[in-house]
């Protein structure tokens, strides 16, 4: 049997790395977000030098394992002399991370536009600025709120990589609930639900979306 | 940063065991969670009444969990009730239960995408339920999943290095040894991980591609 004293003893615990965890995830969320639209322009972009460095980077990251990304903020950036909280360095490396998943996720969106579209919105008279606001922008949005969707639950569940670092997060707490109860298997049930409390709804958010969306087109 | 330090030959061949290691349990990985996630698959397409409810529950609560919660469970949880596995098959387990969950997702959306009518065509020609399955859905299912099954496998690779939670030996638990020697090993160390995990992924994106455009 599942013992609950486990759970009420330690609320406080579970609920401080459930709090950060949550700010991980939306930090992280709107820091990814700024930076993945940049890269995403970056890449569309006739300018040569940005688009190179954008697809170096969205490449780069993709391809690399994101607890190597929260290891070079937490133990490579001290190796240069600079120190961050890891609290910090977790969410700065979950942020730099995510933000290449998400660029790729608008870079597909703004693709899926077939390309007749801007040729017709063009020779209709509409500037390039026009354009893309009035009849790109509005369609590529559609397809990538369902993806973008799922970056975000990808997000919370990678934010439990705080926990290899002190981060304080929900993983962390749960660790130490775990070594100070030896309840080990309870512990972990517990901070499951706790995930599944944040990931749950927002993937059934995530499906609806998709079934809205896929008769709106 | 001290570069030549860092690369002397014999880390780079401390960081390339370690590599093999993470190949292995991804090899592993990948062979048993795609079988397993064909099976689920299949069953939760098949709409079997009960058990695509039972597999779908489970799939949505594995695929909705952190996979670093599933290795702290395998590895620190599941001793607590009897089973006992080395550090090696509690990363496999892990992944496995996982990746399943991921990849039977995928089989499913694939299956999804053959046109009904194509089933019916099927049967009505003679062909039985199973006989459908497995000349008529499968193989084309199978072929659009393609892509996104290849992107899994990459992520895969990439999630074996949360296996360094329970010091397995693989790449990233042997960085981190380096890493203690000398503080200065630490970015060049990264760097050289970053490369080798780069490449094999970058690869097998490559190869995803060409295959994408082969088949659209």
């Amino acid at each position: 049997m599942i013992d609950f004293s486990i759970l009420f003893d330690h609320m406080d615990m579970y609920l401080e790395g459930f709090w950060n965890t949550l700010q991980a995830s939306l930090l992280a969320l709107v820091g990814s977000f700024a930076l993945g639209t940049l890269f995403a322009i970056f890449r569309i972009s006739p300018i040569r030098p940005l688009k190179w460095i954008a697809t170096a980077y969205v490449e780069f990251v993709r391809n690399i394992p994101l607890i190597l990304v929260v290891f070079l903020f937490f133990v490579g950036l001290p190796a240069m002399g600079i120190v961050l909280e890891p609290f910090i360095a977790g969410t700065l490396g979950l942020t730099v991370y995510t933000a290449a998943f998400i660029a790729e996720t608008i870079r597909a969106g703004i693709l899926a536009i077939p390309k007749g579209q801007t040729e017709a919105a063009r020779s209709s008279g509409l500037t390039y600025g026009q354009t893309m606001r009035y009849i790109i922008l509005p369609q590529a949005i559609k397809v990538v709120i369902p993806p973008m969707g799922n970056q975000f639950i990808n997000l919370v569940k990678n934010s439990s990589v705080l926990g290899v670092i002190a981060g304080l997060d929900l993983m962390y707490f749960g660790d130490l609930i775990a070594a100070d109860t030896f309840v080990t298997f309870d512990v972990y049930i517990f901070v499951a639900v706790f995930y599944l409390i944040l990931t749950l709804p927002l993937s059934a958010f995530v499906s609806y979306l998709e079934r809205r969306l896929a008769g709106s087109r | 940063m001290d570069f030549i330090g860092a690369y002397a030959p014999s880390h780079l061949t401390f960081l390339l065991e370690g590599f093999w290691v993470t190949l292995q349990v991804a090899f592993l990985s990948i062979v048993l969670s795609f079988s397993i996630a064909i099976i689920v698959g299949v069953l939760r397409y098949a709409k079997i009444p009960g058990v695509s409810q039972v597999l779908g529950t489970i799939v949505e609560l594995v695929r909705n969990l952190p996979l670093l919660l599933i290795i702290f469970f395998t590895y620190f949880a599941l001793p607590e009730v009897g089973i006992k596995l080395d550090k090696f098959w509690a990363a496999v387990l892990a992944l496995v239960i996982f990746e399943a969950a991921m990849l039977s997702e995928i089989v499913r959306s694939g299956l999804n995408s053959v046109e009904k009518g194509q089933i019916e065509a099927a049967r009505s020609s003679g062909l039985n339920y199973v006989q459908t399955l497995w000349h008529v859905v499968l193989p084309q299912a199978l072929r659009r999943m393609v892509p996104p099954i290849v992107s899994q496998f990459i992520s895969l690779l990439k999630d074996t290095s949360l296996a360094v939670v329970i010091a397995l030996p693989e790449l990233m638990n042997h960085a981190q040894i380096i890493n203690g020697r000398n503080v200065n090993y630490v970015i060049p160390t990264f760097l050289m991980v970053a490369v080798m995990y780069f490449v094999v992924n970058y690869a097998l994106s490559v190869v995803s591609k060409r295959l994408e455009n082969k088949h659209a």
